[in-house]
């Protein structure tokens, strides 16, 4: 049983939405919007959106992708967003400038459907983090297989959703401590590689136990 | 059948385990553990009756057994008080105001007989609703943190009512709305905080299927056909005729039965006229069953909802219309108007159906009938959703982390 020198420490944390000023009720509302929220409004729409519906694998996995569509009927334009990978992000700046760019270029090809109104409003929210240790640690591998299986989804998330920001790495928790704390590379790669938008925060955590349990063999 | 009846005992934190999980108590625990100790007030105005009163009565003694010290604080009032207050609370949701002036004083004294009586001295206050929004009065030196919660739709205000209130509201250090639809451009942070359910409650817990049988049998409904049900009060904004309209075009492509339940209308003068109506539209058809039950009947909601195919919930307006989340946690498909707080639980072909008329709401219905599996795998997603964000259990995280926040903050 290889022993890491730093063990993982289980966190978990718990949300608060806040309702800003801020809101849309058409494109270009959204547009100007996406511009001058908060990095915590990018953050909730969608990182924390994932969480809040994580036992849904149809629509979009996005609170944007999903208004553009359900608010204002532009199919097209709500799957250019939702295909954005937030895997591919390190920090919230890029990914809101990609957001913009997206539906900037189609205010500009499309003037007068970027100013229809929607049907409801879209509201700038905020998400409010409150991180707290579940005081739970492990050495080794086999020691985090035991508790990854009886792992709540906001630890979950906490760990291998949230944390690209947080480490402004395009892993995750677990990736980096199996690979820096364990030795264990292949394992951290294919850790990272589960694709946290076609399945739910649960199959997700069921993938990553298979994979933990083909390294532990039988 | 009757030991489910009389089966009643309290509820403790341990016994939410098998409903959320391990896991989830155990996140709960680890928020309650920075809290230990901690004063909490919750303040409102009535003990019994009344949603806030209920929520409160589970909430409070859940918060104790977490090690938080928290207390509930009634507020009193006269007639005369109670008067203005229901003047509020219906201009508040946008009815008109025709009180005198004199009725803001009202308010305000009764608020100081308060603010002189109870102890605000807590870490933690919580002002639910209207009533006691101006005990801010009492805060001194910004001391502690108090937030407003707001249980009642705000989205169209009577502006005479909102303006004497507002000022009170910005007093506070947060709002906490139930729906963003509820909120307004205000200089204090809000917060969502959605309604909850308890599933231990008897309202919505397991029920023997011998009972949810013999609730059948006491009104003649057919168990082996299709039941459409729609729970709630004789009110017009419930549009219970709608329903009865709905149901007519699916039974032409459907042997199905319509079941109406509610109460309101033995105490409420409108709701009589509303139930005369139901059943003028209703007459003739023995597959339809119009239930005026009395407040005690939660058990046979219980029953009639998990006996259900399909729950309808065909509201014109809609605070936030919690009957739909305690359907959904029944795992029923529930076919609703996208008015309220029901789009927040009904996810369109995700939770539940949304319908925006008498046919949009038949079609759907002979839709889900059509296709029974689509309509259990909504139902199965609606209990998901209710368990992620409708429980109690979400109310006392969404609490546990607003004081932690306040306590970062401070």
């Amino acid at each position: 049983m290889t022993k890491a020198q730093q063990p993982f420490q289980f966190a978990t944390a718990s949300y608060l939405t806040r309702i800003c000023n801020q809101r849309a009720t058409r494109l270009v509302e959204l547009y100007k919007g996406l511009g001058e929220c908060s990095d915590a409004s990018i953050f909730y729409h969608t990182f924390h959106s994932l969480r809040r519906h994580h036992f849904l694998t149809e629509g979009f996995s996005d609170d944007f992708a999903q208004w553009i569509m359900a608010g204002c009927n532009l199919a097209e334009l709500a799957e250019q967003l939702a295909s954005l990978d937030l895997r591919e992000y390190a920090n919230l700046l890029d990914l809101r400038n990609d957001l913009r760019s997206l539906v900037a270029d189609f205010c500009l090809a499309f003037p007068e459907r970027a100013q229809q109104k929607a049907f409801e409003p879209f509201y700038f929210s905020e998400a409010i983090e409150v991180s707290l240790p579940l005081g739970i640690e492990v050495h080794s591998i086999e020691e985090f297989y035991e508790v990854l299986g009886k792992l709540g989804n906001a630890s979950f998330h906490f760990h291998f959703v949230t944390s690209r920001l947080r480490l402004h790495l395009r892993s995750n928790d677990f990736s980096l401590w199996f690979s820096t704390g364990l030795g264990m590379d292949k394992l951290a790669q294919q850790a990272n590689r589960i694709d946290i938008y076609t399945n739910t925060l649960e199959a997700a955590r069921q993938q990553l136990l298979y994979l933990i349990s083909q390294e532990l063999g039988p | 059948m009757t030991e489910t009846r009389r089966e009643s005992r309290a509820v403790h934190l341990d016994d939410y385990v098998p409903v959320v999980g391990a896991p989830k108590m155990q996140e709960l625990h680890a928020l309650a553990a920075s809290l230990k100790g901690r004063s909490v007030q919750m303040v409102n105005s009535t003990s019994v009756g009344g949603g806030v009163a209920e929520i409160l009565s589970r909430l409070v003694p859940l918060l104790k057994e977490f090690g938080v010290n928290v207390r509930w604080d009634v507020m009193t009032g006269g007639n005369d008080f109670f008067e203005v207050t229901k003047a509020f609370h219906n201009a508040l949701h946008g009815a008109p105001f025709d009180k005198s002036p004199e009725s803001f004083d009202i308010f305000l004294a009764y608020n100081e007989q308060n603010r002189a009586r109870l102890e605000m001295d807590s870490e933690f206050t919580v002002i639910h609703d209207p009533q006691p929004a101006a005990l801010i009065n009492g805060r001194t030196n910004r001391s502690g943190n108090w937030v407003w919660r707001c249980h009642i739709d705000l989205s169209q205000p009577n502006p005479k009512v909102w303006s004497f209130l507002e000022p009170y509201v910005l007093r506070y250090d947060g709002a906490l709305f139930s729906s963003p639809d509820f909120t307004h451009q205000l200089p204090v942070p809000q917060y969502l905080f959605y309604p909850s359910i308890d599933p231990l409650s008897e309202k919505n817990r397991d029920l023997e299927p011998e009972f949810i049988k013999g609730v059948l049998e006491r009104f003649d409904i057919d168990p082996k056909r299709p039941i459409l049900t729609q729970i709630s009060r004789f009110d017009r904004l419930k549009d219970p005729v709608g329903v009865v309209q709905a149901y007519k075009i699916v039974k032409r492509y459907f042997d199905c039965q319509l079941v109406l339940a509610g109460g309101g209308a033995a105490d409420d003068p409108e709701g009589g006229k509303v139930l005369d109506e139901v059943r003028e539209v209703s007459a003739g058809d023995p597959d339809i069953f119009i239930l005026d039950l009395p407040p005690w009947s939660a058990l046979e909601i219980n029953a009639l909802q998990r006996a259900s195919t399909i729950v309808i919930q065909k509201s014109l307006r809609e605070g936030f219309g919690l009957t739909v989340a305690e359907a959904l946690w029944k795992k029923k498909p529930v076919v609703a108007s996208a008015v309220g707080g029901i789009p927040i639980q009904v996810i369109h072909k995700q939770t539940g159906m949304l319908v925006h008329s008498v046919e949009g709401t038949a079609y759907q219905l002979r839709y889900l009938l059509s296709n029974p599996s689509f309509a259990s795998r909504l139902g199965q997603l609606g209990h998901e959703h209710v368990r992620e964000q409708l429980l109690i259990t979400s109310a006392l995280e969404r609490y546990m982390t607003l004081f932690l926040h306040s306590m970062s903050r401070a």
